[in-house]
C-alpha cells in the first residue's frame, strides 16, 4: 500500500461526492422557482440510493472479476465481501470502491436534468435503482475495469479488448447520462407549455455556485482517476483546468457572435462542457491539446443546446447538448490528439503510448474511440427507453398537468424553496395567512384539551 | 376629496416624494408595479433561447388630496417625474367619497 496514493484518492472521493450537490445547484438554479427543490431532491435521492446499492451489489457488478466476456462483473463481492483487507493496486480496495461509488452517483444524477419539473419523485427513485443496476454498473465494467494485469485476467470489453482510451468517463459517465437523458425526455414528453411559455432560469447565481463546485470537484474526478498521486495525475489536473478555461471562452465567443451577448449562463455552461470533454482525454492529450479540446467542446455545445428547439424534444436542462455532445467530442478527439508523450507517461519508453491521427497513430485509436461512443450511447439510449416506458406504464412517471402547473415542489414535496410572501403561506401564491400545527405521528396520543 | 394616482419611473420616486412634501401633503402610498404602455419590455437570452419580457417595472404613487389645489399637486408631480423620454408614466385623478382614519374613526378632511 502506498500512503500517498491512498491519501489522494480518499481526498478525490470526497471531491467527487461534492460534485453531486454542485450539480444539484447548477440544475436547480436553471429551473423555475416552483420546482427548485424537486431538482435538488433528484440529486440527493441518487446519492442516497446508489450508495446503498453500491455496497450491496453495485461494486461487485462493476469491479468484481469478469463474469462473461468483459460485459459484467461477478457476484463474489456482494456486501463488499472479501474486500476489506485487500489491495487494488497501491490502495485498499475500500478506497478504490469509495472513489468509484461517487462516479456512479453523479452519472445517475446527471440524467435528472432532462426531466425537470415533471417526474414523480417515487418513479425517479425507482428509475435510479433500475438504471444504476442495468445500465451504469455494466457500462462501468466495460470502460473502467482493467482486470488484474499480473494474472492477465480479463477486463471490461471496451477497456481491455477494444482498447478505448477513456480516462475518467467521457463515455461511461457523460455519453451514458446524455443518451439516457434523451431517452427519458422522449418517454416523459414536453413540459406543459414548452416551448411557447417562458422557462427561464430562476436563480443564475445558484447556477454559478453549482458550476464552481463542479469545477472544483472535477479535479478529484479527473486527476483522481490516475488512482495514484503521480505525474499522470498532474497532467490530468493541468489539462482539466486549461480545457475548462478554453471552453468558457469558446462558448462565450459563439454566443456573442450568434446572439449578441456573453451571458453568465453561457460561462457556467461552457465550463461544464469543457469539464465533460476533457474527462476522457485528460491523460491522453498534452496541455495544448487540452486547450483545443476545450475550445472545440465549448463552441460545439453552445451550438448543440439549440437543437432541442429544432427537433422538438424537451431535454429541459440540456443533458444532451452538454453531456452527450461534450462527452462524445472529448472521446472522439482522443483519436486525433492523443500523444505518446502523455499516454505513455508512466512507461519508461514514451513511444509505447497510444497515438492519435495527428501524432502518426493513424486511424486505429479513432476507431476504438468511435466504437465506445456508439456502443455506450446506443446501449444507454435503448435500455433507458425501456426502463422509462416500464415505469411509465406501471406506476406512471409524470405528475398531473395540474400539479405541474401549480409547481412540483408544493404538490410532490409539500415545501416551497423560497418564502417571499409577507402575507403568509408559501411561494407567494397564497393570500391567506398560514397557521402552524404540529403533526402528530401515528401511535402518538393527542393531548386531551 | 381626490385621489391622485401616478405611475412613474422607479428612479424618479425620490424626486416625486420631495416635490410633494414641499406642498405640505401629509402622506402617500407607494407600490411596485409592472406594466407596459408605449415603452415596450426587453429581451433576455438563455442558452440561445430568447425570452421577451413584456412588462416594465414602475412605481405607483397614490396620494389623497383635499383642501389644496389638485391641479397644483398634479403639476408638481408631473414636473418632478418627467425625463422627457418614452416611459415616464401617467397621472390620473379620481373622486373619493369618504376617507376614515382607522385609529380614531375621524372622517373626511380630518382623516387625511
Amino acid at each position: 500500500m502506498d500512503s500517498g496514493d491512498t491519501a489522494w484518492i480518499l481526498a478525490s472521493s470526497a471531491l467527487v461526492l461534492f460534485m453531486t450537490p454542485g450539480l444539484a445547484f447548477f440544475y436547480g438554479g436553471m429551473t423555475r422557482a416552483k420546482s427548485v427543490l424537486n431538482m435538488l431532491m433528484m440529486s440527493f435521492g441518487a446519492i442516497a440510493l446508489v450508495s446503498v446499492l453500491w455496497v450491496l451489489y453495485g461494486y461487485s457488478l462493476a469491479f468484481g472479476e469478469d463474469a462473461y466476456g468483459g460485459l459484467i462483473g461477478n457476484l463474489d463481492h456482494l456486501g463488499m465481501k472479501g474486500t476489506l483487507h485487500e489491495l487494488s493496486g497501491t490502495l485498499p480496495v475500500t478506497v478504490f470502491a469509495s472513489f468509484q461509488l461517487m462516479f456512479a452517483i453523479i452519472t445517475v444524477a446527471l440524467v435528472s436534468g432532462a426531466i425537470a419539473d415533471r417526474a414523480k419523485f417515487g418513479a425517479w427513485m425507482v428509475f435510479v435503482g433500475l438504471w444504476a443496476t442495468i445500465v451504469y454498473f455494466p457500462v462501468a465494467h466495460w470502460v473502467f475495469f482493467f482486470g488484474d494485469l499480473t494474472t492477465t485476467e480479463d477486463g471490461g470489453w471496451l477497456a481491455d479488448t477494444v482498447g478505448t482510451l477513456d480516462f475518467a468517463g467521457g463515455t461511461a459517465v457523460h455519453v451514458n447520462a446524455g443518451a439516457a437523458g434523451l431517452a427519458l425526455a422522449l418517454v416523459l414528453g414536453k413540459r406543459y407549455g414548452w416551448p411557447k411559455e417562458r422557462f427561464k432560469p430562476h436563480n443564475l447565481p445558484l447556477v454559478l455556485v453549482g458550476a464552481g463546485i463542479l469545477w472544483f470537484g472535477w479535479f478529484g474526478f479527473n486527476a483522481g482517476s490516475a488512482v495514484a498521486a503521480n505525474g499522470q495525475a498532474g497532467v490530468a489536473f493541468l489539462n482539466t483546468q486549461v480545457a475548462t478555461a478554453a471552453a468558457v471562452l469558446g462558448w462565450l465567443v459563439v454566443e456573442k457572435l450568434r446572439y449578441g451577448h456573453a451571458t453568465t449562463l453561457g460561462a457556467a455552461s461552457g465550463a461544464v462542457a469543457g469539464l465533460v470533454a476533457i474527462t476522457p482525454a485528460c491523460a491522453s492529450v498534452n496541455p495544448l491539446g487540452a486547450v483545443a479540446v476545450g475550445l472545440i467542446a465549448g463552441g460545439l455545445c453552445a451550438l448543440a443546446v439549440s437543437l432541442k428547439y429544432r427537433l422538438g424534444f424537451d431535454d429541459s436542462l440540456d443533458v444532451v447538448g452538454v453531456h452527450l455532445v461534450g462527452g462524445a467530442t472529448g472521446a472522439i478527439l482522443i483519436g486525433f490528439l492523443a500523444t505518446p508523450t502523455v499516454t505513455g507517461i508512466l512507461t519508461s519508453d514514451p513511444s509505447d503510448g497510444a497515438a492519435g491521427l495527428f501524432y502518426d497513430g493513424g486511424f486505429s485509436q479513432l476507431g476504438k474511440q468511435a466504437i465506445a461512443v456508439v456502443a455506450v450511447g446506443l446501449y444507454s439510449f435503448i435500455l433507458t427507453w425501456i426502463i422509462g416506458k416500464l415505469i411509465d406504464k406501471t406506476m406512471g412517471f409524470r405528475i398531473s398537468t395540474e400539479d405541474e402547473v401549480a409547481g412540483i415542489d408544493t404538490t410532490v414535496h409539500a415545501e416551497t424553496g423560497y418564502d417571499f410572501s409577507g402575507l403568509g403561506g408559501g411561494g407567494g401564491g397564497a393570500a391567506a395567512p398560514s397557521t402552524q400545527r404540529p403533526l402528530v405521528g401515528a401511535g402518538v396520543e393527542e393531548e386531551k384539551p | 376629496m381626490k385621489l391622485v394616482t401616478a405611475v412613474v419611473k422607479p428612479f424618479k420616486l425620490e424626486d416625486v416624494k420631495a416635490a410633494l412634501s414641499t406642498l405640505g401633503l401629509a402622506g402617500l402610498t407607494v407600490s411596485e408595479v409592472q406594466g407596459y404602455g408605449r415603452q415596450k419590455g426587453h429581451t433576455e437570452v438563455y442558452r440561445g433561447a430568447e425570452y421577451t419580457v413584456d412588462f416594465v417595472p414602475k412605481v405607483r404613487v397614490e396620494v389623497l388630496v383635499d383642501g389644496v389645489d389638485v391641479d397644483r399637486v398634479v403639476n408638481t408631480l408631473v414636473e418632478a417625474a418627467r425625463t422627457g423620454k418614452i416611459g415616464d408614466g401617467k397621472v390620473w385623478v379620481t373622486s373619493v367619497d369618504e376617507v376614515v382614519r382607522v385609529r380614531t374613526g375621524e372622517r373626511g378632511l380630518d382623516a387625511i
